[in-house]
């Protein structure tokens, strides 16, 4: 297990490849379709964002609602293709990776790829369980949008694996590749 | 006024009415909070039929990322269960399956209403997350996660059943349709079965449960793949030809090697089930509804 704490600079993840199980702590913000709509239109129209991108981390999430005296319902991640046409952009402004689940689209491998990036996996589908990495939650942006609005929370030994390494290795490639030639092997 | 109960019905006069006096009756409050248990429940509580065969494949499993992840998986299920929490934050678009006795009459409302409300108050008293948009172009959420879609079935006798199926979009959205040529046959659905999966990939939160539809029409076939998902892992289709086919479906999507979360291993799919109906003779209607391993149900019984 490999322990980061964000902001994520080049030097903290330059060693990370896909594959690798990662605890993440620190701050990052939450933020799915309705929020990256927002953001990338005030960035195509050249004005300030909500949120400071440099080197942080983006967790594809929309929380289910917090029970009285809790930090935060059950959290994991959404579905990242959803996100792909605003992610390079994002990238670009300075943001350093992504929290989702599934494979991205090559031009997200190559905004990635180009800014040294990374984009991690949390596991769908376990939500109860990453919640309880989840130590602080509290509303930045766009509150209209509920469980779609922007979220800073602080994370404490988030449990991730890096599926895209900053030189593009794709675990959604590599893992079944290996897994097949495994048992071909043995077999 | 002369008044005799007959077999029939009621004889008033010598009017003979429909004999709702004998009728079973339903209260549509019981009914709302039946609704109101069941989406709870749904949402914290893996089925227990799911939850056996995700320990099966645990034991079965030898890649270590995919072990890593099953384990997940199965400690997820215990925090939730505990803490009375969503296993996932999806806690989804509520699926109503209602099977209506004949001689049911339901008093004191609406039974659409009556379901609607107990979706409203299980989303809001459970503290699960409201996910329906109004309309599906002008995106407004509704904020109490209401409407559920609704199916009736009216059977004979007087019993009153529900299914209460809260289902993400993740898997949802991988689902697919195809009306195939006769000439297709056997081999022509399970290429299209396979295919689905495969582009489904890593999307649907594998393991994954595959729901089948094979027959009707258009319409039939699709509610056919999602009434499949229905059906206890641990039951199988009671006709011996279609027993094989989801055996043979099993193997073959557990051989593509997807595993879960899609980064390898052979458990994919935990379960394929085949829902069939009579179609016509120019047509074999095909349909795949895909759940995740949050496969959740929830049958009440008033
Ligand atoms: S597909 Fe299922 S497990 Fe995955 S995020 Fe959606 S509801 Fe949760």
């Amino acid at each position: 297990m490999i322990k980061l704490t964000t902001p994520l600079t080049d030097e903290k993840i330059k060693n990370l490849k896909a594959g690798d199980n990662v605890l993440l702590s620190g701050t990052i913000y939450t933020a799915r379709d309705a929020a990256h709509e927002r953001l990338v239109q005030l960035l195509d129209k050249g004005e300030r964002l909500p949120i400071e991108l440099k080197d942080q981390i983006i967790y594809y999430v929309g929380p289910s609602p917090a029970k009285p005296g809790k930090v935060i319902g059950s959290a994991g991640p959404t579905t990242s293709y959803r996100m792909d046409p605003y992610a390079p952009k994002l990238l670009d402004a300075g943001l350093k990776g992504m929290i989702g689940k599934g494979d991205r689209g090559d031009e997200v491998v190559e905004a990635i790829i180009k800014n040294k990036g990374l984009y991690f996996v949390a596991i769908g589908g376990v939500a109860a369980l990453l919640s309880k990495s989840i130590k602080k939650a509290e509303v930045v942006a766009y509150e209209d949008l509920g469980s779609e609005a922007i979220r800073r929370l602080k994370v404490e030994d988030l449990p991730l694996i890096v599926a895209i390494d900053s030189k593009g290795n794709n675990l959604y490639e590599s893992g079944r590749k290996m897994y097949l030639e495994n048992r071909k092997a043995k077999a | 006024m002369r008044k005799k109960d007959c077999k029939e019905g009621v004889l008033l006069g010598n009017i003979i009415f429909p004999s709702i006096l004998n009728m079973r009756k339903i209260d549509c409050n019981e009914i709302t909070k039946a609704v109101k248990n069941a989406c709870m429940e749904a949402n914290y509580y893996i089925p227990e039929d799911v939850r056996l065969v995700l320990e099966k494949r645990y034991g079965e499993e030898t890649w270590p990322m995919a072990e890593n992840i099953l384990e997940r998986i199965k400690e997820n299920i215990e925090i939730a269960r505990k803490e009375k929490m969503p296993l996932c934050q999806d806690t989804g678009m509520v699926s109503v399956f209602v099977e209506i006795g004949q001689d049911v009459h339901i008093v004191n409302g609406n039974l659409e209403e009556a379901i609607n409300e107990g979706v409203r108050q299980g989303y809001m008293e459970g503290y699960l997350r409201k996910s329906v948009v109004k309309d599906p172009l002008n995106r407004t959420n509704t904020n109490d996660n209401t409407p559920a879609v609704i199916n009736y079935r009216i059977v004979p006798g007087d019993s009153f059943k529900m299914i209460i199926a809260p289902k993400g979009f993740g898997s949802e959205n991988m689902s697919r349709l195809k009306m195939l040529r006769p000439a297709d046959g056997v081999q022509g659905v399970k290429d299209f079965v396979i295919k689905a999966v495969e582009e489904a990939g890593a999307n649907p939160c594998p393991p994954i449960v595959v729901g089948v539809g094979i027959g009707g029409t258009f319409d039939k076939v699709a509610s056919l793949a999602k009434k499949a998902l229905l059906r206890p892992l641990s039951e199988r289709n009671e006709d011996e030809f279609y027993r094989r086919l989801e055996d043979e479906l099993l193997q073959e999507i557990n051989q593509l090697g997807i595993g879960p979360q899609g980064f390898g291993g052979k458990t994919t799919a935990l379960a394929v089930n085949i829902e069939t109906f009579p179609t016509h003779i120019a047509g074999l209607p095909v349909a795949v509804n895909i759940n995740c391993h949050v496969a959740r149900y929830k049958e009440v019984e008033l």
